[in-house]
């Protein structure tokens, strides 16, 4: 039997004349680097994943469990880290971004090839040291993912070596949606009009805004707190004049901005997917393209409602409660488009869009936990419980999380040329969904009682329900596993993936299978737009 | 692929550096005056004269297509908006 | 295929121009710290700026919008194709860098020798608003300092590639960047230079 780990046909896998492991870590090839991104952002994920389940293996029980609260603080500091700073924020940008945008738009490669590379070392170089800062000096950081000062300012954790960790990676950030930017602008192909760009590179378009003007607010304020740390300046410290909640606020200024890089790239999956798996243009497609840039531009405006009970004046506190529901309407724009895009379609429940439809309903739930946290009068009974831990995992986990797999599940096999099986695919959903379920609506339950996050123990009303998510987290991660197995498995051995088999109309299904390092074997012109099936057939 | 070639003189270059000097010199006299809270608006509104030369004139602005213009005016309109929601909390303590 | 060699200036300039915005938002956070401390302790920033050396200031101000001048004169030398004079106007900016910091380093040294320096036990002893005044001057004045030195870098291995010709008349998008970010340089200055040496 002849080693089938290779695809056949010549592609950019090896259509270079180089191999080695130098030829992909120095390539400047937007696939390899999205594909170099994807090993080490997943890569992280599983990490964090780990230290989720050690982080429910605690609370399995009350008391103590497995570890005191100085671990447990430390854990969920780097669960947050991990997955927030080395997995959905590089993401999603990172690995589809840079596999799929430019042949989208019909170019060879992104605007800027080697500043793509860059980032990528980056992202890299910012790992290893977050990395470094969890095994030496004062040991990981107990702060929480948020740094808050004072505590950050004083805890004698290697605070100062992950935030700067987590400034290379804002570094890297800031360079790809600056070449993302750029590359839209200038390198559509003849006929790619704005009009006729897939719904996906509207996203990364929106995204790439975001990472250019609120990561710097980041940049700055991690600065900030290694110079309070190091040099004593005092700007967060009340007995120095300071004012923590100015941490709090610069702070924020990106951090709100960043759920929207978390999300709005899994949005533009998600109507990419449906479209093609309905056979039906999109519902909207203007409205949808809009929608990612005003979420874009309203979600800048919303941070302070992280800071509702913080000492902050009642006027900031309306005005923050006033513009966060104002956030809520163009994202409900999109989930009435997608299910409009749905009625009367043909529907194929294949992997992809089992992903996608699940995301519409994952993400309305963590959206409607949102309003109750968007309202101020509300959000102070819930505030630091374990409602806000499961509204945030209802929007990053069962809305990123699970665009990122229907991502892995729609464009892999492309860039692979093999295919995954399907039914293992359909059971690991199942059990994805459904541990996701109990796992985390149990615990917007436990918040609604009154369970504070960040805390290692909790009183025994608790117990039960909290065994409960806990058997949920195992259930959600067999699904994991039997997906991540099933992938692998397809990818490296399975069936070949050729031609157009989901029957897509966006660039990528036009090219060669994977496709070669050019993308195009001609320059393409466009002449119809990306959810025009018409001759399409899958 | 060069799209546009406009060259901007020597003369136009000194003649902007030259209102420049004048502007840092308004600027240091303004506030040589006991004005009180009118000095910091008069001096940045000094500042973004200049800056608005050094834009338009030295760094080209003024040459180059309506995209770059109004990205311009988006990241300052971004910046204005950050400083501008969070005295919302601090003028209102 | 046809294959156009890939160079588009207008994306390498609108790409710079991107970076300048995140360098502005940067620097806008530290603007927005002192807006927001300024708010709080007007009369206390008033004495700390005092502090300041505003005729040191106002040097460094025009010697900045003479490097200024020598980025901007430099670009169209080289664009009428007079390579020497264009690396001798760099030269200039050069010089103008290395002047502002020698002056930054005079009043720095100046400062901390009377123990003003974030941190300090004189400031902790003092005023919180003068102390909160000096920690955002040192970290604002340093982080734009930092720039000067990575600008000029730029400029200088720039200046290299125009000797050499590799940077030229024809291909001058390099040298275009390079002075933008100088440019942005200055920007930043001319508003610390009021904010910090003379509305107080």
């Amino acid at each position: 039997m002849t080693d089938n780990t290779q695809p056949a046909v010549s592609s950019f896998w090896n259509d270079t004349g180089k191999s080695g492991i130098a030829s992909w870590v120095f390539s400047t090839d937007h696939k390899r680097i999205g594909l170099l991104y994807f090993y080490a952002t997943f890569g992280f994920f599983l990490v964090g994943v780990l230290l989720g389940l050690l982080l429910r293996l605690e609370l399995m029980a009350p008391g103590r469990t497995l570890m005191g609260a100085e671990a447990y603080n430390a854990l969920f500091t780097v669960h947050g880290v991990v997955m927030i700073f080395l997995f959905i924020i590089p993401g999603f940008q990172g690995s589809f971004g840079n596999l799929v945008m430019p042949i989208q738009i019909g170019a060879r490669d992104v605007a800027f090839p080697r500043l793509n590379l860059l980032s990528w070392w980056l992202y890299i170089a910012g790992a290893v040291i977050i990395l470094t800062s969890l095994f030496t000096g004062g040991g990981p950081p107990d702060t929480g993912w948020t740094f808050y000062v004072p505590f950050s300012a004083r805890t004698g954790t290697n605070v100062s070596l992950a935030v700067f960790g987590v400034f290379i990676v804002g570094f890297s950030s800031i360079l790809t949606g600056l070449n993302f930017v750029t590359t839209i602008h200038r390198m559509r192909a003849e006929g790619m009009t704005w009009g006729r760009l897939p719904l996906f590179v509207w996203s990364l378009y929106a995204t790439a805004w975001v990472q250019i003007l609120a990561t710097p607010i980041l940049a700055i304020t991690l600065v900030l707190v290694m110079a309070e740390r190091m040099l004593g300046t005092g700007l967060f410290d009340s007995g120095s004049g300071g004012d923590p909640l100015m941490y709090q606020h610069l702070f924020w200024i990106y951090s709100h901005p960043a759920v929207y890089i978390m999300i709005l790239p899994g949005m533009g999956v998600v109507s990419d997917i449906i479209p093609v798996f309905s056979r039906k243009p999109i519902f909207g497609y203007k409205f949808i393209a809009f929608s990612s840039l005003a979420i874009a531009a309203f979600g800048s405006l919303v941070w302070g409602h992280h800071m509702f009970t913080s000492g902050m004046s009642d006027t900031a506190i309306w005005v923050f409660s006033f513009l966060t529901f104002i956030v809520a309407i163009p994202s409900a724009i999109k989930v009435f488009n997608w299910v409009s895009t749905l009625y009367k379609g043909s529907i194929s429940l294949e992997a992809p869009m089992l992903f996608s439809l699940s995301f519409i309903l994952l993400f309305s739930i963590g959206g409607l936990s949102g309003l109750i946290l968007g309202a101020a009068a509300t959000d102070i009974h819930v505030h630091d419980t374990h409602f806000v831990v499961g509204h945030f995992h209802y929007v990053i986990f069962g809305g990123a999380g699970f665009a990122f797999f229907a991502a892995m599940h729609f464009w892999l096999p492309k860039f692979f040329g093999r295919r995954y099986a399907e039914k293992p695919a359909l059971v690991a959903w199942a059990l994805m969904f459904t541990g996701f379920n109990i796992l985390y609506f149990t615990m917007q339950v436990l918040g609604m009682k009154g369970m504070p996050r960040r805390y290692y123990d909790y009183l025994p009303e608790f117990a039960s329900l909290n065994l409960v998510a806990t058997v949920g987290s195992w259930i959600l991660v067999a699904g994991l596993i039997v997906m991540l197995v099933n992938l692998f498995r397809g990818l490296m051995w399975g069936v070949p993936f050729e031609g157009n088999p989901w029957g897509g109309a966006t660039l990528e299904w036009s090219t060669p299978t994977p496709p070669p390092t050019e993308n195009f074997i001609d320059e393409p012109i466009v002449t119809h737009g990306p959810y025009d099936f018409s001759g399409i057939e899958p | 692929m060069n799209e546009q070639q406009h060259i901007i003189g020597y003369k136009k270059l000194v003649g902007t550096w030259l209102a420049l000097l004048a502007l840092t010199a308004l600027t240091v006299a303004v506030t040589r005056v006991e004005l009180g809270g009118f000095k910091v608006a008069a001096a940045l509104a000094i500042a973004c004269a200049k800056s608005g030369l050094v834009i338009a004139v030295f760094m080209h602005m003024r040459y180059e297509g309506r995209l770059l213009r109004w990205l311009l005016f988006l990241a300052l309109a971004t910046l204005a908006i950050f400083i501008g929601l969070t005295f919302f909390d601090v003028l209102y303590r | 295929m046809t294959h156009h060699p890939h160079k588009d200036d207008a994306a390498a300039k609108l790409g710079m121009w991107l970076f300048l915005f995140t360098e502005l938002l940067l620097f806008g956070g530290l603007f927005l710290l002192y807006a927001v401390y300024l708010k709080r302790y007007p009369h206390e920033f008033a004495v700390a700026g005092r502090q300041l050396d505003w005729t040191m200031g106002t040097a460094n101000t025009v010697i900045l919008l003479t490097s200024s001048l020598c980025a901007a004169m430099a670009l169209t030398a080289l664009q009428l194709g007079e390579a020497r004079r264009a690396v001798a106007l760099l030269g200039g900016t050069l010089l103008c860098a290395g002047g502002f910091m020698v002056i930054k380093y005079i009043e720095w040294s100046t400062k901390i020798g009377h123990g003003i320096y974030p941190g300090s036990p004189h400031l902790k002893s003092g005023a919180p608003g003068e102390s909160i005044f000096f920690s955002l001057y040192f970290m604002t004045t340093g982080i734009h300092g930092l720039h000067v030195l990575i600008g000029g870098a730029l400029l200088a291995v720039i200046g290299q590639k125009v000797r050499s010709g590799v940077v030229s008349a024809d291909n001058y998008i390099l040298l275009e960047n390079g002075a933008l970010y100088w440019h942005l340089v200055d920007l930043i200055w001319i508003f610390i230079f009021p904010l910090y040496y003379l509305i107080l």
